[in-house]
């Protein structure tokens, strides 16, 4: 990383800009198997908010139904959970976030999830542009039903029950960014470093968040012939770009040389650099991010990093004119009207 | 007249001989009866005016006025004898029958002396005939002249059109016809000062207006889209504040999965929230309304139901989802289902619906009907609901600090209701995880016996506890009477006039419980005991309702209900209830 951090003066080492600890973002025990893309994820997971600082009291955990919706309970303990129904975790989560607008969320799904019994909300949800960092644990296959394709799976790709798919896959960036998602991006749970510089950028930006993130299924999906197993995402893997990021509360230290990355500046002041690899790929720009992805689907590769950011578009609560403070909590004087007020509706009723 | 104009109107009253009155003061009813399609099909619309104030549908029509040439045939063909008919000189309807007064008027040629566009001819003519039939029932032009300026509210040019043509049709009945033989006039009363005329549904979203609803999350359907977007043109009204921002949010969702998700979400995270949808909606919803159930999360459903099964009957009236609301999703689940009757009650139960749903942290299912929410309805004007909002048992930081912790699940208190923490509240002990699969008093997973029976017995008692909370009936005990009615929504209208008629005319007395809410409070099991046998009426093929209280009441009292049920998609009449009680009361004999 070519970029140094000061951290905060006040801080002691073991603790954040607010006094936690990284303990403190944490969850229960997993249940998953052991070597679950999932349970990489969901240590990413902790340690983005831990080293950003997010206040845990502020967090709403969202997911639906499968093997990642179960993840939400491994972290953030002091946080709110809510485990929804199959593929409708995106409507509760407006929900949410409609009743409290200062709340932080993010949900986590899975390929299931979202792009099968799931798409239809998942649509709308990057339609609206809700806030919210929507994960998904991508591995191809439905676990807790035991192995069979979901629509994320590789054409060509062969289930551990030797079935090759012959369907296309379903590539949900893409289809993120054409339904107007301003952050949307691909990851590997086994890319550590990659997945917590972009999931702390997500905590800067203002709307949906969209994570594709790879995680491969040991038990069902993690053998040869598979697109999604940890060793075919390791040798396949190929960077967009090298990402760093430097939140809002701390000093940015080093430049980089003119045309050597893009910088971002997110909503919340913190930015977010992008070194470029021999790519020189420009995230900003919405056509070559579609065209990037469409290539890559057809040469198969597995391109990683910010596939697409915007800061200028305003997200769902903004559009609604909501007052500032929590719907949730407004006292019965903000939200009844006077008796005045129904005198002079029924007056014009009669 | 506030309707666009219907093709057939359907005008019915008293008779003359019998003191009949009519449209000045006078109670009226109004009911819009229409297919589903946009332009194009036959529509109805039947006035029931009479001075005692009867508002239910009557199915004898005393006076049509016949404008439409697919259904004139039909509607002339459909009248007892001696009714009268106004209609469109060109339909020719006075070959159809010799034993009815007939008023030819040629409504096309009249507008066309007003008017060259034949666009504007079409309306003109409604009007024409307003004018002719205003004649003719002695209505009083000045009152005519009054409601239609009131309708084209400063739209000067309209009134001077729609005037003329008012005025066309008076004149031409009072040149042409004998008003003398008609058999029903209107007289001047003052039975409608100080009401209002308003619809089921807007009522409705006036009364979550005030009970403070934050959060409405709908999908169009018919018959119930007229209740979240009358509550969108009322809250951009009243709910914006000082700022001019909104303390509301309103959202059209994708589908009625998505509106109920987005109320539950909304709930679960401390709005008022709501979504109103009809039977499919419902269908839809049942997943989510279980977890709801289950994992204890508060919002509102509007019901406005129509008729099933599928698409059914889409813009007709029934109270058939009364078993799909109330054991709504899969597994044990039961639910509170509130009633009203009339635009009021439309106005007070939304508003207790919020209390209950955060008072007991669940969805709330409210039960009206096409012909409530679609339909204008006069009444008194709503009162201001004083009380103080019951947001539940919601602990704070300050609460929590004094506790330490809490259990989401545990019943502290002994009604089955448990506390909840809303996220935002800072406090090391205030989250926990909310999910749909099996928990402990913790709200941790658990798939112990023991935690899974022991969490669905304290379910069930709170169920119990609703009993105490929900709206209470309405209880006429009539002297003398050996048996009762038990009805509820729209039903209530006929079995009030019904009950006149079968005092008046078999000097049969009968009581009336009108059930206003389920789960049933202890007032049913009472009036059954007090009486022979109970008839529940309902709009619907398989007495739903009546199984409930079958399965709820005392094996002993199971006999004594009976059930009467009207379920052609027009709304019920007391005829049809008189004579079905007549006939099951000799059956009773024998």
């Amino acid at each position: 990383m070519s970029t140094t951090v000061q951290p905060p003066a006040a801080a002691p080492k073991h603790m954040n800009r607010l006094g936690y600890t990284i303990a403190d973002y944490k969850g229960a025990d997993s249940t998953l198997c052991a070597g679950c893309g999932h349970d990489a994820i969901t240590s990413q997971i902790i340690k983005a908010f831990y080293e950003y600082g997010v206040e845990p009291y502020r967090v709403a955990k969202l997911s639906g139904i499968g093997c990642s919706s179960k993840t939400p309970a491994y972290f953030l303990n002091m946080s709110h959970g809510l485990n929804g129904v199959h593929g409708r975790m995106p409507s509760l989560g407006t929900g949410v976030m409609l009743a409290n607008r200062t709340l932080i969320s993010i949900g986590v799904s899975g390929d299931g999830d979202t792009a099968s019994i799931g798409m239809g909300q998942f649509v709308h949800l990057l339609r609206r542009n809700i806030p919210m960092i929507y994960l998904i644990e991508n591995n191809g296959v439905y676990g807790l039903t035991k192995g069979q394709f979901s629509a994320t799976a590789d054409y060509g790709s062969k289930a551990k029950s030797g079935v090759v798919n012959q369907l296309p896959a379903i590539d949900l960036c893409a289809m993120a960014i054409d339904l107007g998602c301003n952050f949307v991006c691909r990851s590997f749970a086994g890319d550590p470093k990659q997945l917590v510089a972009l999931l702390k950028a997500a905590l800067g930006h203002r709307g949906t968040s969209l994570f594709d993130v790879i995680s491969p299924c040991v038990t069902f999906n993690n053998h040869d012939g598979s697109t999604k197993s940890y060793k075919y995402a390791k040798d396949h893997e190929e960077l967009l770009h090298e990402i760093s990021f430097v939140p809002f509360f701390e000093q940015i230290n080093v430049e980089y040389q003119e045309g050597e990355a893009i910088d971002v500046e997110l909503h919340d002041g913190s930015h977010i650099r992008l070194r470029k690899t021999d790519k020189g790929y420009d995230p900003t720009n919405k056509g070559e991010a579609l065209d990037t992805l469409r290539n890559c689907q057809e040469s198969s590769e597995f391109l990683t990093g910010l596939i697409y950011i915007n800061e200028s578009k305003p997200d769902f609560l903004t559009l609604l004119n909501m007052v500032d403070a929590p719907l949730a909590t407004l006292p019965q004087e903000r939200v009844q009207p006077s008796a005045e007020d129904l005198t002079e509706i029924m007056a014009a009723l009669m | 007249m506030s309707y666009k104009s219907p093709q057939t109107l359907v005008v019915e009253e008293e008779q003359r001989g019998s003191g009949g009155a009519v449209i000045n003061d006078f109670p009226v009813s109004g009911k819009n009866l229409f297919p589903s399609n946009i332009a194009g099909l036959p529509t109805w619309f039947t006035i029931r005016a009479n001075k005692d104030g009867w508002i239910a549908r009557r199915k004898e029509i005393d006076f049509l006025v016949a404008m439409n040439p697919e259904t004139a045939r039909e509607d002339v063909m459909g009248l007892d004898p001696n009714r009268v008919v106004v209609y469109e000189e060109t339909l020719k309807a006075n070959q159809y029958r010799r034993d009815l007064t007939f008023f030819p008027v040629p409504f096309t040629k009249l507008a066309s002396g007003i008017t060259p566009d034949s666009r504007l001819r079409k309306l003109l003519a409604n009007m024409i005939y307003v004018g002719a039939v205003g004649h003719l029932l002695e209505i009083d032009p000045a009152e005519m002249e009054f409601a239609l300026t009131k309708q084209f509210k400063g739209k000067a040019k309209a009134v001077t059109l729609n005037k003329t043509a008012l005025d066309t049709g008076r004149k031409f009945a009072a040149e042409n016809f004998d008003k003398s033989i008609v058999p029903y006039r209107c007289q001047r009363m003052n039975a409608t000062k100080g009401k209002i005329i308003i619809d089921g549904n807007s009522a409705a979203a006036l009364g979550c207006m005030f009970a403070g609803v934050t959060v409405a999350t709908w999908y169009p359907i018919t018959p119930s889209s007229s209740l979240c977007e009358a509550l969108t043109e009322y809250m951009k009204e009243y709910r914006i504040d000082q700022d001019g921002k909104a303390t509301f949010a309103v959202v059209q969702a994708e589908d009625e999965l998505a509106a109920v998700g987005m109320a539950l979400g909304a709930g679960w995270a401390g709005a008022r929230s709501m979504t109103s949808t009809a039977g499919p909606g419902i269908s839809l919803m049942q997943e989510f309304v279980g977890l709801g159930y289950y994992a204890e999360m508060p919002t509102v459903i509007f019901d406005i139901t129509r008729v099933g099964p599928s698409t059914g009957l889409p813009t007709r009236t029934q109270q058939s989802d009364i078993l799909s609301m109330v054991y709504c999703s899969h597994g044990d689940t039961k639910h509170i289902v509130l009633i009203p009757a009339s635009v009021e009650e439309c106005f007070e139960i939304a508003y207790a619906a919020f209390d209950l749903a955060e008072r007991f942290q669940t969805p709330i299912f409210v039960l009206s009907d096409l012909d409530l929410g679609m339909n204008n309805w006069m009444s008194d004007p709503f009162k201001y609901p004083v009380k103080k909002f019951d947001r539940g048992k919601v602990l704070s930081v300050e609460e929590l600090k004094r506790l330490g912790s809490f259990q989401r699940y545990g019943d502290v208190d002994g009604d089955g209701i448990p506390y909840r923490t809303l996220p935002g509240t800072k406090h090391p002990a205030a989250a926990y995880f909310t999910r749909g699969s099996g928990h402990n008093e913790n709200a941790a997973y658990s798939e112990r016996p023991d935690d899974y029976q022991r969490n669905m017995d304290r379910l069930n008692k709170k169920y119990e506890t609703a009993r105490q909370h929900v709206p209470k009936p309405e209880i006429a005990h009539a002297e003398g009477a050996k048996i009762g009615f038990l009805a509820f929504g729209t039903t209530h209208w006929a079995i009030i006039e019904s009950r006149d008629q079968l005092a008046r005319e078999y000097n049969l007395p009968i009581s009336y419980y009108r059930l206003r809410a389920v789960p049933f409070t202890k007032d049913l099991v009472e009036f059954i005991e007090k009486y022979d046998r109970v008839y529940v009426v309902e709009q619907n093929r398989d007495g739903q309702m009546a199984g409930l209280i079958k399965l709820d009441i005392p094996a002993h009292l199971v006999g004594r209900i009976r059930s009467i049920r009207h379920y052609n998609g027009l709304p019920i009449d007391a005829r049809f209830i008189t004579d079905e009680l007549v006939a099951a009361e000799k059956g009773e004999e024998n």
